[in-house]
């Protein structure tokens, strides 16, 4: 019975976070962008402490407290120190087709989950279920790097894929060994600072953060 | 042994970071790599006396594959770390490399090292995720070392691709680390490859096929297989040459050996041979289309990074056929194309800095100004594209010959690329080494040991290989099966 809850509250959490990722892929704001990424970041740390209660795994909880630390803290305060200094905090991105990205999104989605199907059904998880929206996650951030052009929001995209990553993680495997959530955890923090440091460089190389200006490099 | 083969470069990177700046600099970083070249030969010898070894609750596992790929890690990464001394010296007398660019240059250089070697060593396949995203966070850096817009534009577009490539790389562990779960139970140990080899054939087939499909865009993207390839001329043409050097000669050779472990597991648990197949595919694509570019290049930098395209699919191509023979020359390709394509470099790289171009067109008639330099590009150039007696031909020829016999409809493809990589690279190297000259002498000697060693050696693996690195080719292609 309780467990039964718990398996509900995770297939909830797990809607929430596609549909976080429905609402970044459309969202224009930078600010919003980070806010929305917060927030997935908090989803998350619910989700994984939600399948360490139900299956007794106590590595989750401290997995639970990086992704706190990392994801809803550190990272988020990173994008809010590099927006401010380089003032585009109330930057808009205007060329985005937004009813043309929702349907390639549901798209995306409906692939994802035949894709996990098979799978969802092998696994021995408690929320074996949302193996297929950790897919769609990934895939849905995927798009959203190819479709700006932006530095921060490719930025943004970059970091809620490995969100989806590390839920499909959870969900399927009740998470990595801990080493090995340590050097990704690491890998991810240390990727972040030197994209920040990047885009200080691009911007004072370019004028701009408009990757679309980085397009010397082409085949001719 | 093991722990020294790593703690050198991490130490050496440590030191480096805060005395980096210096111009002892260039002398502490050959120090440390020299350090790390005689611990992996001491772990070398260690592991052909007594055979395969772990350590650390078998996080780490040395066998008869990695061992040789760790030996020519550890000694590419010290001949690029000779080669870079002069090379950084006329560098930063052309004001384009700051002190504190020094700095991150030679402590980066080293921490590459480290997160190459443990790549290599560990047996951990979550590890070996870490390892090779960590190996692309420090070569991001330094391809960007020069700031300008070009290379920030290519360090940009790297980690960006190479970032959403390895993602995928990541799921199709943790796929992997689902099926193990099943077998092997959560106590620990579901990621070692050691322990994944044992149980392999009571995998979930349909797990682990999806699992390699995503290993195989994520690891491959990290080879430079086509389509995913975009980010490898790039960095390669924009960042310092050292770097170029090192990322074809030690990081495309550990992401295919990535991808080889993950294939030895997939064949295991399949009994298929879909993984050969993707592997051959994917390969052929990548051979043609690189060869074809190959034709439309200015840049010298680029041409031979699109040449490392080339020869990363035909390694793939190889190993994908599978079988002792095509595994042998999957090796021995890998081997070669490391050494020659890394001495390429070096002599590239001594070229450009004197012509103070990268443009082909601009740089005429080496020969006249500085021999050695032009005479080790053309050797380099005429080995890399196979000509006899070097051991990219020996290499290529096992490959054509096994893929006459398996896989027919591949060969006049092949064939196809390899003449057309010829006619292009050869018409482009040719004018540059002889005719009139444009370029003018630099003050400090060229670093040219280390580009004659490269080839002495790739002359030598195409003449005679010696018994105990036969027999280890032999045992790490039976390992590899399929």
């Amino acid at each position: 019975m309780m467990s039964e809850l718990v398996g509900q509250l995770i297939n909830l959490l797990a809607a929430i976070l596609l549909m976080l990722s429905f609402a970044m892929i459309s969202q224009r704001r930078i600010l919003s962008l980070i806010h929305l990424f917060t927030a997935q970041g908090a989803i998350l740390v619910a989700a994984t402490l939600l399948v360490g209660y139900a299956t007794h795994q106590p590595h989750l909880y401290v997995s639970a407290g990086i992704t706190l630390v990392l994801k809803v803290i550190l990272i988020p305060l990173l994008l809010h120190r590099v927006i401010n200094r380089l003032d585009v905090r109330w930057d808009v991105e205007t060329l985005i087709n937004i009813p043309m990205t929702m349907i390639i999104g549901i798209a995306l989605v409906i692939f994802a989950f035949n894709l996990a199907l098979p799978i969802s059904k092998l696994s021995v998880s408690i929320a074996r279920g949302t193996l297929g929206i950790a897919l769609a996650c990934v895939l849905l951030s995927f798009m959203m790097m190819i479709t700006r052009s932006k530095a921060v929001p490719q930025v943004i995209g970059f970091l809620s894929m490995e969100n989806g990553l590390f839920f499909a993680a959870t969900s399927a495997t009740y998470g990595m060994p801990m080493v090995v959530e340590l050097g990704i955890a690491l890998d991810v923090l240390v990727g972040i600072l030197i994209l920040g440091v990047f885009m200080f460089h691009i911007r004072e190389e370019f004028d701009s953060l408009d990757i679309s200006h980085l397009e010397k490099l082409r085949e001719d | 042994m093991l722990y020294l083969v790593l703690a050198i470069p991490l130490l050496g990177s440590v030191v480096l970071a805060f005395t980096g700046q210096h111009d002892g600099a260039r002398e502490i970083n050959v120090a440390f790599s020299l350090g790390t070249f005689l611990a992996t030969c001491a772990l070398t010898a260690e592991v052909i006396s007594g055979g395969p070894l772990f350590a650390w609750n078998r996080e780490f596992y040395i066998d008869p594959l990695n061992v040789f790929l760790l030996t020519l890690t550890a000694f590419v990464g010290l001949t690029t770390a000779i080669f870079s001394r002069p090379y950084m010296r006329v560098e930063r007398d052309h004001g384009k490399m700051t002190p504190n660019r020094m700095r991150l240059y030679h402590s980066m250089y080293q921490l590459f090292n480290f997160t190459m070697l443990i790549a290599l060593m560990t047996n951990n396949l979550g590890i070996l995720w870490v390892a090779m995203e960590a190996a692309t966070l420090t070569t991001v850096v330094l391809v960007s070392v020069y700031r300008t817009p070009a290379s920030l534009e290519a360090a940009w577009k790297y980690f960006i691709l190479c970032g959403v490539g390895i993602a995928q790389a990541l799921f199709g562990t943790v796929l992997l680390y689902m099926a193990a779960e099943k077998v092997i139970g959560t106590e620990g140990g579901a990621l070692l490859w050691t322990n994944l080899d044992a149980v392999k054939a009571q995998l979930d087939p349909g797990i682990i096929t999806l699992a390699f499909a995503f290993l195989f865009i994520g690891y491959g993207t990290k080879v430079g297989l086509v389509p995913m390839h975009n980010w490898l001329p790039d960095a390669h043409a924009e960042g310092p040459t050292p770097v170029s050097a090192v990322l074809s000669g030690l990081l495309l050779n550990v992401a295919v050996y990535a991808l080889l472990r993950c294939k030895v597991l997939t064949d295991g648990a399949l009994q298929n041979p879909l993984a050969g197949q993707l592997m051959m595919g994917f390969g052929l694509l990548s051979v043609l289309v690189a060869a074809f570019f190959l034709s439309r290049q200015k840049d010298v930098k680029r041409m031979f990074a699109y040449s490392s395209i080339e020869h990363m699919g035909l390694i793939t191509f190889a190993f994908g056929m599978g079988g002792p023979i095509a595994n042998y020359a999957g090796l021995l390709h890998m081997s070669v194309h490391s050494l020659i394509k890394s001495g390429i470099f070096f002599a590239v790289g001594h070229a450009t800095q004197k012509a103070g171009t990268q443009v082909m067109e601009d740089i005429r008639g080496l020969i006249k100004v500085s021999p050695t330099v032009g005479w080790g590009m053309m050797l380099g150039s005429l080995a890399i594209l196979g000509m006899p007696p070097f051991g990219v031909f020996a290499s290529e020829f096992l490959i054509l010959t096994t893929a006459m016999r398996e896989q027919p409809w591949a060969t006049p493809f092949l064939l196809l690329a390899l003449g057309v990589a010829f006619a292009s690279v050869f018409s482009r190297v040719q004018p540059m080494v002889f005719g009139e000259t444009s370029v003018k002498p630099l003050r400090h000697p060229p670093a040219l040991i280390p580009v004659f060693v490269h080839l002495g050696l790739g002359l030598m693996l195409g003449l005679y290989i010696p018994p105990y690195l036969d027999a280890w080719y032999r045992h790490a292609a039976r390992m590899i099966g399929g």
